[in-house]
């Protein structure tokens, strides 16, 4: 009887499969576009947080008989700006704002926002009106229009610029829980709960927010992109960073005049931007393809 | 139809409130007095009061609201703080250079997008399904501004092919002369709209193609012309939808290129009432661009329901 009941056991811990999320690193990390965005970003960001160790020049420290330096010039490997100051120490630098004020918009719109759509999904009733309907104003302004008007009229700074990108960002990340929580809520492993006394807390804590959060994540991750282009776009109208400050899209900004005289140089800024961008596009994409456990 | 149009239309009008009360809220939040731009920072108190009292900044805010409103229905958004001419006036001249531009971009973006995306649809898994997913996920991830750089210091730095800013001589006409100044930045514009609409397409013709239906057409002997037209007829309903609200985006978010090509339109307008801080002049923009998108909403729905009948029924 006993010997049955350890080759039971046995059996059960040899096939043992694999966690969901495990899996879709497995697929993830097989997928070579994935890995090299990946990669690429790795390196960007661990630059940018390590630039003081890397033995650059002084991204503050310009010159004025060395302005705009052709990219390079020995000393001036990328060139130098339209105050003399290192392009390549600046780009780097200007990772650091430039990646966070990327980010950061995300991470507390998707914390927030997966807070009231999975609270509107499961909820429903006047909670689910309320929060949906004041999402639904939010739709009525195109994205970049609503972000420039918000941080327009609260003025320029870092902290203005995520303030109105988090604002944007939160209605679609609502849209988006509310409706697989709303797909989720009916499944009997919900009643199940219910039936065994857990509190709508419990319920939408432990057995809802296990089963949406992978969607809403990576919806999310495809907004990472699409933030870091506004962000730097705020900045470029000079709504976000000032200066000296190095951010992509401030440098943009002022090396625009710049295009007359050395416009490879002042295009270098908008490249990082599209390279971080294209990059979050595709791990966002590559993630997708990874948790579809259709395919 | 007329039925439907109508409960769309009754559907709108709180939509329509709400985006007015978002745009007037918008003014309330700004830190500082809506006067600090043209006040001189020693001006008596009692200046200050008489200015206050011209605005209409010294009633309780739900009045200010409902005046606002009421104006706004009658064509007036107020008078602008930084140059004292009628909002109204201002955003009007620009809403045209801004239309203008929006339609070129969405023109070549929507004819590139369709084209590319049926394409993909039609070969997927094929090299050219990768080239043009390549070509869509790269307009998507351009800094559409950086684009207009680049573009600009191609074309007219090197090339000296078009002109850089502007929108040229005064008024419209059908010439190169008007015509040189649209392309870069219309152009610039449309790399997102391309991207979006080649994605979209490429999906919905992939799913259709490997619906049931498409092998009975295939099965009762049409030729692939035909059977093209009805796949065509089922993608166009969402493409329409999808297509709409990139016009809409491109009308709203035009303000990072017509600060890059200083182009005169709504965008320019916007950049110049934040940086003189002309709350009146912002709020009204903003509630015209909005009501913009409001309507196009309107319209996208109305065409899809014309030309997919499941739609009215729901």
């Amino acid at each position: 009887m006993s010997a049955v009941a350890e080759d039971l056991v046995h059996i059960a811990a040899v096939e043992k499969a694999r966690g969901y999320w495990a899996t879709v690193f497995r697929r993830l990390s097989r997928d070579p576009v994935s890995m090299a965005c990946a990669t690429v970003i790795l390196l960007i960001a661990l630059a940018a947080l390590f630039a003081p160790y890397l033995n650059l020049a002084d991204p503050y420290q310009g010159s004025m008989i060395r302005r705009l330096r052709w990219i390079g010039t020995p000393g001036y490997p990328l060139g130098s700006d339209e105050l003399g100051r290192d392009m390549v120490a600046r780009l780097i630098y200007g990772g650091r704002l430039s990646l966070f004020l990327g980010l950061a918009p995300v991470v507390i719109a998707f914390c927030i926002g997966t807070t009231l759509g999975v609270a509107a999904g499961y909820l429903g009733g006047f909670v689910n009106q309320a929060i949906m309907r004041t999402v639904d104003v939010f739709y009525a302004f195109p994205s970049v229009l609503l972000a420039i008007a918000i941080s327009g009229a609260l003025g320029a700074g870092i902290l203005n610029s995520i303030v109105s990108l988090t604002i944007v960002f939160i209605p679609p990340i609502v849209r988006v829980s509310e409706s697989v929580t709303t797909s989720v809520r009916g499944l009997d492993f919900v009643d199940a709960a219910r039936a065994s006394g857990a509190g709508p807390f419990t319920i939408m804590r432990v057995h809802v927010l296990g089963n949406v959060l992978g969607p809403i994540f990576v919806y999310s991750t495809s907004l990472i992109s699409v933030c870091m282009i506004l962000a730097a776009g705020l900045s470029f109208l000079g709504l976000g960073t000032k200066p000296p400050e190095p951010e992509w899209g401030l440098m943009l900004n002022t090396l625009r005049t710049a295009i007359y005289v050395n416009p490879w140089v002042a295009a270098l800024p908008g490249a990082m931007i599209f390279i971080v961008s294209i990059c979050f596009n595709l791990l966002s994409d590559g993630m997708r393809s990874a948790m579809d456990v259709r395919s | 139809m007329l039925l439907y149009i109508a409960k769309r239309l009754v559907l709108v009008v709180p939509v329509v409130f709400a985006v007015a009360l978002v745009c007037f809220l918008l003014v309330h939040i700004a830190p500082g007095d809506p006067l600090v731009s043209v006040l001189p920072p020693d001006a008596s108190q009692a200046l200050a009061e008489q200015m206050r009292k011209a605005y209409g900044f010294d009633r309780p805010l739900p009045v200010q609201f409902g005046i606002w409103v009421w104006n706004a229905v009658n064509g007036n958004l107020g008078t602008s703080i930084a140059s004292g001419r009628s909002v109204t006036e201002e955003v009007m001249r620009a809403v045209g250079n801004t239309v203008m531009l929006a339609v070129f971009a969405s023109l070549i973006g929507f004819v590139f997008g369709v084209m590319f995306g049926f394409l993909a649809g039609y070969f997927r898994d094929t090299w050219v399904d990768k080239l043009v997913t390549t070509i869509s996920i790269t307009g998507v991830s351009m800094p559409h501004y950086w684009l207009g750089m680049v573009l600009v210091i191609v074309f007219s730095v090197q090339l000296g092919w078009l002109p850089a800013v502007g929108a040229g001589p005064g008024g419209w006409a059908w010439d190169w002369e008007h015509f040189q100044y649209l392309v870069l930045p219309a152009v610039t514009m449309s790399v997102i709209p391309m991207g979006i609409i080649t994605r979209t397409v490429r999906a919905l013709v992939g799913d259709l193609l490997s619906q049931e239906f498409v092998l009975a057409l295939r099965a009762k002997g049409l030729t692939e012309r035909r059977v093209f037209v009805h796949v065509a007829k089922n993608a166009a309903p969402t493409a329409i939808a999808v297509m709409g609200l990139q016009l809409g985006y491109l009308l709203g978010g035009s303000i990072l290129i017509e600060t890059v090509f200083s182009w005169p339109g709504t965008g320019f307008l916007l950049n110049s009432a934040i940086f003189q801080r002309d709350l009146p002049l912002l709020q009204g923009t903003i509630l015209v661009l909005a009501l913009f998108f409001v309507f196009l909403n309107l319209v996208v729905d109305v065409i899809q329901a014309a030309i997919d009948p499941r739609i009215k029924r729901a």
